[in-house]
């Protein structure tokens, strides 16, 4: 829990990860490009005092990663979210084993949400019913980019994540998690629309999808989608660390979140280990839209930041919540902008 | 004997100075992304070669594939230059994609399978939000100055004439075949489709999702180019005013 002002926050990052990218786990040069991308994010994003050196950026392990996530008792709880890469990397990327037992062994703090990949076929199916009884899934982390032998991307509306899609139903996994990226067959058309979601969206109407870092670089094509359905949500990994360098462009993102999809379907995520949660939630707290864009986006409010923050995720994976803490949805509309009045255009709105 | 060399590499970028980053709407030459241009002048015709380069490895490939092959027509057609390398350093399909452009392989000759067509419709589709990023612009820049305007019943007359923003819209209305005329309305689509009235402020409100996606993206891809590449930000240019990368400043009280 958080504690500012006199306000608490249920806080709960809902994207970490227990990765390995140390050289000897690298299965090509691809491996090493993934990471190093990763870690000119951190460097690119990160405060001079929130940056690590690349040796350690690697691979953290357990005890190190519970030090860096629950530190000073901020993060109440936080959710793994692994990406497999196993054309990257020899035991993939995310690590399953030591991520679940770790969540085992602090499950009050620890979530371990799984993966599935639509192009292992029936094989695949069979896993995911076992990985469900086993690990006891509510979640899901789909890495649609993901490269699979000659595949190098796959979309929510082949008829075999349909498949995936209903025995996730079946089975209780409830949250999928959708991180779009950029490659994808056919390349003939852009990789980041977020158009699949959509339709899966629209078809599994009981199950919730978060489209993770709310969409980017096509934040557009996902609020314009997220705002017709009521069941996608907006993840903020990546997002939030434009807090600290850009944040006035952090805060037209917030804006347009808050006025297309409302201020109960935004979850915070640090995305760990690219960034630490402790130093976003402290920003984020303090955050306001600044004074010279108040004429377009309404100031952001003490329960949206307790919503966005922790409330709306623990809502989505059923997290204990002390009651004095918690609070009721806002009163907005099942569709179609759901905070119209929070970003107004100039006269034009009253019109 | 002396004579005057054209000065080729001059020339050359200012030849790349035309290809487009279509993401992002920019020139490569204004965001770092042309590496380096060296022209063999012991060759005759002198040949040229030109290393591209992008914030990540991981950009997506079919943009990188339209940059770079961009890039080598726009090479080629320099009067003057002979043989042509264009190459795409440290991305994860820089083999498959020099290979290509060396080969003169063409787009699906380059990605196989991964290829169906053609990229035109990716093109259209970011010449489609190039445009309404440019009229989002004009018109929040006259919304700042005169809140009280009917945004539904904008014609082109209405916007400041000679303004960068104002200029910026004409130009993508002209690459899209749209009228430019001051009788023309603001607010269409890129077929011209005007929005209803009662639609008008909705329309315009994606119009501004669509322009922050892609000013914050052009934000981002310029700061990591710059982490990727020390130094790299010595080559860039300063996003054109027509489009900063934050808003304009509104003095307080502009508001009725």
């Amino acid at each position: 829990m958080y504690r500012k002002d006199g306000e608490d926050y249920f806080i709960v990052d809902a994207h970490i990860a227990l990765w390995d990218a140390r050289p000897e786990n690298q299965r090509n040069v691809h491996g090493k490009q993934f990471i190093d991308c990763f870690y000119d994010y951190h460097r690119n994003l990160s405060p001079e005092t929130e940056q690590w050196g690349y040796e350690e950026y690697l691979y953290q392990g357990g005890e190190r990663l519970m030090r860096d996530v629950f530190v000073d008792g901020i993060v109440d709880h936080a959710i793994f979210q692994p990406a497999r890469l196993a054309e990257f990397y020899h035991r993939g990327f995310g690590q399953t084993e030591e991520a679940f037992a770790l969540a085992r062994a602090h499950s009050d703090k620890l979530t371990y949400n799984h993966y599935w990949d639509p192009r292992d076929g029936e094989n695949g199916l069979t896993a995911l019913r076992e990985a469900a009884e086993r690990m006891r899934l509510k979640g899901v982390k789909l890495y649609t980019a993901d490269w699979h032998g000659e595949s190098r991307g796959w979309k929510l509306t082949d008829p075999m994540a349909y498949r995936y899609l209903e025995l996730s139903q079946e089975l209780g996994i409830r949250n999928i998690h959708i991180h779009k990226g950029p490659t994808i067959r056919p390349l003939d058309r852009d990789a980041f629309d977020v158009a699949d979601v959509d339709h899966a969206a629209t078809d599994f109407p009981d199950l919730t999808f978060v489209v993770e870092h709310c969409g980017l670089p096509r934040l557009e094509d996902f609020c314009w989608i997220a705002t017709q359905e009521p069941n996608v949500h907006a993840g903020l990994a990546v997002a939030m660390p434009f807090i600290h360098t850009r944040p006035r462009y952090f805060a037209q993102i917030i804006g347009e979140l808050t006025y297309w999809l409302g201020e109960d379907r935004i979850l915070f995520s640090s995305d760990y280990a690219l960034w630490t949660p402790k130093w976003l939630v402290e920003k984020f707290v303090d955050f306001q839209i600044p004074e010279d864009m108040s004429p377009e986006y309404a100031p952001l409010t003490t329960e949206l930041k307790k919503k966005v923050l922790g409330l709306n995720a623990a809502k989505l994976y059923d997290l204990p919540v002390p009651p004095e803490l918690r609070l009721p949805d806002a009163d907005e509309t099942a569709t179609g902008p759901r905070q119209p009045g929070a970003a107004d255009l100039a006269g034009a709105g009253a019109r | 004997m002396t004579a005057v060399l054209p000065d080729l590499a001059a020339g050359i970028r200012a030849a790349l100075g035309a290809v487009v980053d279509p993401e992002l709407d920019e020139p490569i030459t204004d965001l770092g992304f042309v590496r380096s241009v060296a022209v063999d002048h012991s060759a005759d015709p002198p040949t040229a070669e030109v290393h591209l380069r992008l914030p990540t490895s991981f950009c997506a490939p079919n943009f990188a594939w339209l940059m770079a092959s961009d890039a080598r027509d726009a090479v080629a057609a320099v009067p003057g230059v002979g043989a042509v390398v264009v190459e795409l350093d440290d991305h994860h399909d820089s083999d498959l994609i020099n290979r290509g452009l060396a080969a003169g392989l063409g787009y699906r000759g380059t990605f196989g399978h991964e290829a169906e067509e053609s990229l035109d419709e990716l093109r259209a589709t970011f010449a489609r939000k190039a445009h309404t990023a440019a009229m989002e612009r004009a018109v929040t820049a006259l919304l700042r100055t005169d809140p009280g305007a009917d945004v539904a019943a904008l014609v082109l007359g209405d916007l400041p004439a000679g303004e960068r923003a104002t200029e910026a819209l004409l130009h993508r209305r002209a690459a899209l075949g749209l009228p430019v005329d001051d009788g023309a309305p603001v607010l269409v689509d890129a077929d011209g489709t005007r929005p209803t009235p009662e639609a008008a402020a909705l329309f315009l409100r994606r119009a501004r999702s669509v322009r922050i996606s892609i000013d914050g993206n052009a934000h981002f891809c310029r700061g990591l180019l710059t982490t990727r590449y020390p130094g790299s930000e010595a080559d860039q240019a300063p996003r054109p005013e027509d489009r900063p990368l934050l808003p304009l400043t509104v003095s307080k009280g502009s508001r009725p």
